[in-house]
């Protein structure tokens, strides 16, 4: 088994498929233009990169093409659709409301805009880290601008109710956006019925490059510039289009809204396979997010005793990847913010686990990854000051 | 992240684990800062016979402790008192900048055992003074 790899960390990022490099490639050297430039090889590329409009258009059941903003990645299009969204309309007020398990590409943007000035509201979560409508409808107020929730959490797997969240914000006259980066690909998206103003989007989620995502804004809307310097993307972000990227992006985003069932039904069997391994094998476990209501590929594990940072290095040891948002891996040396929004105590929260799984997840690959988590719980419980008796 | 010297610490630690007949035990940190070292050791005449540890943390954590143990093994209480986060800092090589305060949890550690040692002694002392005057 020495040297074998398995990797168990697709919700941080995945490999790029084949039909998408494939579609990727020729940008590079052949289809190398300027989709700016007026001559042929600019018309050349500017044509590739209406074709991954239209399939991102079509993805996500978008009215128009033209509302599909390409950007370099989830965080950017999070940020401008923030803080672009807050600055057009402050005039109508400056209250935001988004909730306190966003990723931070969200909550860091609304940090930026308390400073100048902006009001946010940061709705709390249930256990299973679902926002609470009622909290939400207490939380509107007459200036309130912007809802921004999440439609899935990355850390826990958890599915918002983003059609709800949105209906009631249009009902206050309030505009809806979502950071959909987790949930493009895993669960349904159709921005026209579920009445979604803006959302963001990544390619290398779905077995698409990095460094290149999307803002589904709904035509009419106003939005004040992030990037400013050129006439792309009709004059609302500059820089010139990354056309490689952007060509694989809407690739993948065809085949991932293709293939979303079958993907989910595969994992789904993955995801029950290792969580009856992992249950037959270790006790004291703890199990996070919403049991129903959640994307298959995010599985997130509280093991009692120990700390989720060792772990991870011991199962990298031995060829196992997989992430922790706890203490360790972020300097803040602070728990998960969104396992503690969700209630969960320290000591546990310290000791989570994220395992994503893929699409080419075997049940192979799942007997050796936990074959090996067996033996490193073991590991770190031996050495470990808390004990089973000093549980509370 | 980590040099490959603490992550063979980490992954093979010497002086991992309880001990039996230790007639000290030091324990410092809290589960929520996400480190909590304890150091057991066994002290006879005043020099420090044997040392291991239990530690809930990160890699560096775990190091650090493995560490200090080394450190404090065969020393006699005073100088182990002398040991600090930066010899142990110095065993490792190098830490992540968040880390450091591993290693200082590490040094409060032995402090602490070796606290614990003294306070044993002293309470062992009355016990023996109460019995005299009795």
């Amino acid at each position: 088994m020495a040297g074998r790899k398995v990797y168990l960390d697709n919700a941080a990022t995945t490999y790029v498929s084949s039909e998408v490099l494939n579609e990727m490639l020729p940008c590079f050297n052949v289809l190398f233009g300027n989709p700016n430039s007026i001559h042929s090889f600019g018309r050349e590329a500017s044509s590739i990169v209406d074709r991954a409009r239209d399939r991102i258009a079509t993805a996500i059941n978008a009215k128009d093409s033209n509302e599909i903003y390409f950007t370099s990645g989830g965080s950017e299009a999070d940020n401008w659709a923030v803080k672009g969204l807050a600055h057009a309309y402050s005039f109508k007020g400056k209250h935001i409301i988004t909730s306190s398990i966003e990723h931070h590409a969200v909550l860091d943007a609304c940090s930026v805009l308390e400073k100048e000035g902006f009001d946010i509201t940061y709705l709390p979560v249930d256990k299973y880290g679902l926002v609470n409508i009622a909290e939400l409808l207490h939380a509107i107020r007459k200036d309130t601008i912007l809802i921004s929730i999440m439609s899935v959490n990355n850390e826990v797997g958890t599915i918002q109710n983003v059609k709800t969240i949105a209906k009631i914000a249009h009902e206050n006259n309030i505009l809806f956006h979502t950071d959909a980066v987790q949930a493009l690909g895993a669960v349904k998206i159709d921005v026209q019925d579920m009445e979604i103003d803006a959302l963001s989007i990544s390619a290398h989620k779905i077995y698409g490059p990095k460094g290149c995502g999307a803002l589904y804004l709904k035509n009419g809307l106003k939005i004040d510039n992030l990037i400013d310097g050129g006439s792309q993307e009709r004059g609302k972000r500059g820089g010139t289009l990354n056309v490689p990227a952007i060509a694989g992006f809407g690739k993948a985003v065809e085949i991932a809204v293709r293939d979303l069932s079958v993907n989910q039904q595969k994992l789904k069997i993955i995801r029950e396979y290792f969580l009856s391994k992992v249950r037959d094998n270790i006790d004291y476990i703890h199990i996070n997010g919403h049991p129903q209501q959640k994307v298959q590929g995010t599985l997130s594990i509280s093991f009692e005793m120990i700390e989720g940072e060792s772990l991870l290095m011991l199962l990298d040891l031995d060829g196992v990847a997989v992430s922790t948002s706890s203490a360790c891996t972020s300097n803040s040396l602070q728990p998960s913010h969104v396992l503690k929004a969700m209630g969960i105590e320290d000591e546990i929260a310290q000791g989570t686990v994220r395992f994503s799984f893929g699409k080419n997840t075997s049940k192979a690959d799942v007997d050796y990854a936990v074959e090996v988590l067996i033996n490193s719980v073991k590991k770190l419980r031996a050495i470990s000051p808390i004990t089973k008796a000093g549980r509370r | 992240m980590y040099s490959k010297k603490v992550l063979s610490i980490f992954q093979n630690p010497k002086n991992a684990g309880g001990m039996k007949g230790a007639n000290a035990i030091g324990k410092v940190g809290n589960s929520a800062c996400g480190d909590i070292m304890k150091i057991y050791l066994l002290i006879e005449n005043g020099i420090i016979k044997d040392a291991s540890f239990k530690t809930f943390g990160c890699c560096a954590a775990i190091a650090s402790t493995d560490v200090a143990c080394d450190l404090i093994k065969g020393k006699s209480i005073e100088d182990a008192l002398k040991v600090t986060n930066q010899q142990v800092f110095d065993v490792l090589g190098e830490l992540p900048p968040n880390k450091i305060h591993c290693s200082v949890l590490a040094e409060e550690a032995i402090k602490a055992a070796i606290n614990d040692y003294y306070k044993r002694i002293e309470k062992s002392s009355k016990k023996e003074k109460k019995s005299i005057d009795n």
